[in-house]
């Protein structure tokens, strides 16, 4: 087989015995660079990096300036210094400064975010690889479950479950987790049982390795591209669902506060204070299309067939799928 | 050796050729640089006559047909060359003149059948869309087109058949039905990728039987892609030796396969297992093909060639003639039937 | 066809069989029914008549056999608000989340084929970029801040559309236009992948080959390849619209069985959230067999019965 030609790279079909495809993948430097290259892409990680850092270290730095009432300040426009530095982004009815708000609910909308996508990236990924590289009944049980809770609104069985249990951050952390296990159970176990049938794995098995050992040790490097991908647009998901159900009332409740339970304590006010529903929206906008665009850009970089669109300079990419002679 | 082709008279290979390709050369953008996958790469193909353009796997000769189609992948670009058929030159003219031309004129007939049908319509819509095309023709004409068109490629009842998908049928009928498509309109060239590679003896013989009389019945230049050299002996009257994207013989293949003018040539003939002792040492050429982005400065063929010399080194050997219907890409072609 | 039809509806029974014995067990495994479906205000006398006349003072078998046969009939009670039938009360307002739905899926799916392959038809241009940007912004916009942005815009600030209602075609625009973003958005993408990586299939180089145009390509060849990714996840959407519904509907005031179920739930009238959920179940048990449907008649490998 000579394959002199990195050209358009087919995902490798001839494995050698005991030596993953972990090889053939970029080192960090080069995804660095594929990150680099694509200016959007590289703009939405900075966002993203923003956002989290605010979340860990924000709320030490606006001390109590989301929860220090002054009745004297309520409800004062944004864009202006007149009230001071803190209050920028303008202010609530009870004066409490906007920005700080907005920083103290980017920790709590994180903080339910995050544990449900890792809750259920694990859990899911766990099982949809151990039923994909077994196969049989194990699959077919899984691929039912997760058919079940894939084919009910999630907002729907939010509402249903926070009816009867109340809602609390990590009732709604586990109802949010719940409903995401199907996306990553389904994309594990196809990659899984598509790896399972691989000459390496057979080989494996002749030295002796157990299956949970296969899994660990070959089956999952080469799954978690895919699933660091979902991950990344799921945490869009699981964040727009808990603005969502914060929103409708059953979602966080207050003295706590998140960007969702903002614009929906901000909707009486429409007529009269238009930012206490608009900046909440736009900071998870902000965060939402990030991570989307981060997603999107990780789904190219980590497919091998697709990747050689990163490493070309952008301008030339498109002068060779227009009309011309290239194609 | 197996049976070879009658050879072909010398007037016919002086006459004008329904392909000429010059210099056709193709860079492919990677990861790790540019890379040159085919060289000044030049032919010609005849009417009523198959060319061979004969390699081994990843030398560049399937990348020159899908350049010559039009069909390369956006990381590669025809950086130089002409391709002259029907006095236009396809590469550098634009989409719609080539887009006319495709069907009509030049044809690909591709490797892999079931994937290059598209699945999910019937095989009678497929066959009849290049009448639908070029011709304007109505779907019920075109039908019946379609129909005479299976017929002519010897696919049982087509009448039958026309509703079929192309998942039910064999390997052989598949290909049957490429090739109908590709010669659906008289194209005056032909080029088959690797047509029988994927397929058992029998249906081969079968599939090569048909472009045969095709060939014959249309007087198409039929232009053959492989690395199979028995299936250049008995089918071709032509071959172009290529080898890591460049072309370093090209002869009438009863002359070439008598007495190569390359290593490489004499190499790969030498490597045919016919009348081997058991027990005895087959014969192969040694080392590798080289690295696309590390070709070296001379002769691509230095590091595996017997004859190898300082001018091999520094000097690349272009394609020149050697006698009167034969052209070489080595310093020294008359000592390699010695080597 | 139809016996793959039949086929599908036994599979896809299942998730709506799990759903009503969830949304059974759900209520009784938490405490005492009788707390879900009264007021807080009911006495001790009220809460036994209610249990006995409910059944919930039953064996758990019985009251499960009860249960389904009045699924099956789809009586699930009278509503602690209004007194009529929960059913009636869902069934009325059913009609109106389906029309709004309807529409959006309709306009979201046409949208999303249109730009979806006018990008794909120049990818990585600036338009294609430009494109690829917005619809991913449009599928990660909350649909209910769009909604109270788009009422703050049009409604308060520029007065143009009304606020909440369905008297005037107008009062369609800013619902439908809130429900169909994210969708649109993602069906967008999808639609513009799937045509790329169709475009790049070795069926499009042959069509090529035989000289077809760059429109006969996209429109014929790609479309219907891309189709199926595209149908699976315009299947996952129409799912996802219930979820938007009952924003949209909570927002604008719309008489759908979204602001019916939100009613319910702050106003804890069980037996009415029960039948809405319920009537939910259904219309996606219903949907999922006619997206498959789809996929059979699109691709004949599909209708046949699975073959190694």
């Amino acid at each position: 087989m000579s394959t002199q030609m990195d050209m358009v790279p087919v995902k490798p079909t001839t494995a050698i015995v005991g030596e993953p495809e972990t090889d053939r993948r970029p080192g960090r430097s080069v995804w660095l660079r594929m990150l680099v290259n694509d200016r959007v892409a590289a703009a939405a990680a900075a966002v993203l990096g923003l956002v989290f850092l605010t979340a860990i270290f924000g709320p030490m730095l606006v001390g109590d300036m989301a929860t220090h009432i002054d009745l004297d300040n309520s409800n004062q426009a944004p864009f202006t210094l007149a009230h001071g530095w803190a209050n920028v982004l303008g202010t609530d009815p009870l004066g409490r400064s906007m920005l700080g708000r907005l920083i103290v609910a980017c920790r709590t909308t994180l903080s339910v975010a995050i544990p449900a996508v890792v809750i259920s990236a694990v859990v899911g990924s766990m099982i949809g690889m151990w039923a994909g590289f077994y196969r049989g009944w194990r699959e077919t049980v899984a691929m039912r479950v997760a058919d079940v809770i894939m084919s009910f609104p999630s907002l729907l069985l939010a509402v249903v479950v926070l009816y009867v249990f109340s809602p609390s951050a990590a009732n709604i952390v586990a109802v949010l987790a719940i409903t995401r296990i199907p996306v990553y159970l389904r994309t594990a176990r196809a990659e899984s049982a598509e790896l399972s049938s691989r000459v390496f794995v057979d080989a494996a098995r002749t030295f002796g390795a157990s299956g949970s050992s296969i899994i660990t040790r070959h089956v999952l490097p080469i799954v978690l591209p895919t699933l660091l991908t979902v991950a990344t647009l799921d945490f869009c998901y699981v964040m727009l669902a808990e603005s969502s159900l914060s929103f409708l009332g059953i979602g966080i409740q207050p003295p706590e506060v998140s960007w969702g339970l903002m614009v929906s304590q901000g909707r009486t006010y429409l007529h009269t204070a238009w930012w206490l529903s608009f900046f909440p929206g736009v900071a998870i906008v902000i965060t939402t299309v990030s991570a989307t665009i981060l997603a999107a850009w990780a789904r190219i970089a980590g497919d091998p067939s697709q990747r050689w669109r990163l490493t070309v300079p952008q301008k030339r990419l498109s002068r060779f799928t227009k009309t011309g002679k290239a194609i | 050796m197996t049976a070879v082709a009658e050879p072909v008279p010398a007037e016919r290979t002086d006459s004008d050729p329904a392909l000429r390709v010059e210099g056709l050369t193709v860079d492919i953008r990677t990861i790790s640089g540019t890379v040159r996958a085919v060289d000044h790469v030049t032919f010609a193909a005849h009417r009523g006559e198959t060319l061979a353009l004969l390699g081994e796997s990843g030398c560049g000769k399937s990348m020159t047909a899908t350049a010559l189609v039009g069909l390369l992948e956006p990381v590669a670009e025809v950086v130089e060359g002409t391709a002259r058929l029907a006095d236009v030159d396809i590469l550098s003219a634009d989409r719609a003149t080539r887009r006319k031309l495709a069907g009509p004129e030049l044809a690909i007939v591709f490797q892999d059948a079931l994937t290059a049908l598209n699945p999910l319509y019937t095989v009678g819509t497929q066959l009849a869309e290049p009448f639908r095309i070029h011709h304007g023709m109505k779907a019920k004409d075109a039908q019946r087109k379609a129909v005479e068109l299976m017929a002519r490629v010897g696919i049982p009842q087509p009448q039958d058949r026309m509703k079929s998908y192309p998942h039910q049928f064999s390997g052989g009928m598949r290909q049957r039905l490429l090739i109908a498509m590709a010669v659906a309109l008289n194209p005056r060239v032909l080029i088959a990728d690797e047509p029988t590679t994927a397929l058992d003896v029998t249906v081969q013989a079968q599939i090569m039987a048909l472009l045969r009389d095709l060939r014959a019945e249309y007087q198409m230049a039929l232009v053959l892609i492989t690395h199979d050299l028995a299936l250049v002996a008995e089918e071709a009257d032509r071959v172009a030796v290529m080898y890591a994207g460049t072309i370093v013989e090209t002869g009438l293949v009863a002359e070439v396969f008598a007495a190569p003018l390359h290593p490489y040539t004499k190499g790969l003939l030498d490597s045919v297992p016919v009348n081997a002792v058991r027990g005895a040492e087959l014969k192969s050429i040694g080392g590798s093909p080289p690295d696309l982005h590390s070709i070296p400065q001379g002769c691509v063929y230095q590091a595996r060639c017997p004859l190898a010399r300082e001018v091999c080194r520094t000097t690349r050997p272009a394609l020149q003639a050697v006698g009167a219907r034969r052209k070489s890409a080595c310093h020294f072609p008359e000592e390699v039937k010695s080597a | 066809m139809f016996p793959f039809v039949r086929r599908r509806m036994y599979t896809s029974a299942l998730p709506l069989v799990i759903v009503l014995l969830g949304v059974f067990l759900l209520a009784r495994l938490t405490g005492d029914p009788t707390n879900l479906y009264l007021p807080e205000s009911a006495t001790e006398a009220q809460r036994t008549a209610f249990a006995q006349k409910n059944g919930f003072d039953q064996p758990i078998l019985t009251q499960l056999v009860d249960y389904f046969k009045g699924v099956l009939h789809f009586d699930f009670g009278t509503s602690l608000r209004t007194g009529e039938s929960a059913s009636e009360m869902a069934l009325r307002a059913f009609p109106a989340t389906l029309q709004l739905a309807a529409t959006t899926m309709v306009l979201a799916i046409v949208g999303a084929v249109i730009i979806g392959c006018w990008a794909a038809y120049r990818p990585n241009s600036l338009a294609d970029r430009f494109s690829s940007l917005l619809s991913m912004t449009a599928a990660s916009i909350p649909d209910f801040w769009f909604a109270i942005t788009g009422v703050w815009l049009f409604a308060v600030l520029l007065g143009v559309l009304p606020t909440s209602g369905t008297d005037s075609a107008l009062s369609w625009i800013l619902p439908i236009a809130t429900l169909m973003i994210r969708p649109l958005g993602v069906l967008t993408q999808v639609v513009r992948g799937a045509i790329v990586s169709a475009l790049s299939a070795p069926y499009v180089r042959l069509a090529r080959s035989k000289g077809a145009s760059d429109f006969r390509v996209v429109s014929h060849h790609a479309l219907r390849n891309a189709a199926a990714p595209a149908l699976t996840v315009a299947g996952d959407l129409a799912v996802g619209l219930i979820n938007g519904a009952v924003v949209v509907e909570a927002i604008f005031g719309w008489p759908g069985i979204g602001k019916l179920m939100i009613d319910a739930i702050l106003q804890r009238d069980f037996a009415v959230l029960q039948a809405a959920v319920l009537l939910t179940a259904v219309s996606i048990f219903v949907l999922n067999i006619a997206i498959d449907a789809c996929y059979a008649l699109l691709d004949a490998r599909v209708r046949e019965p699975a073959k190694v």
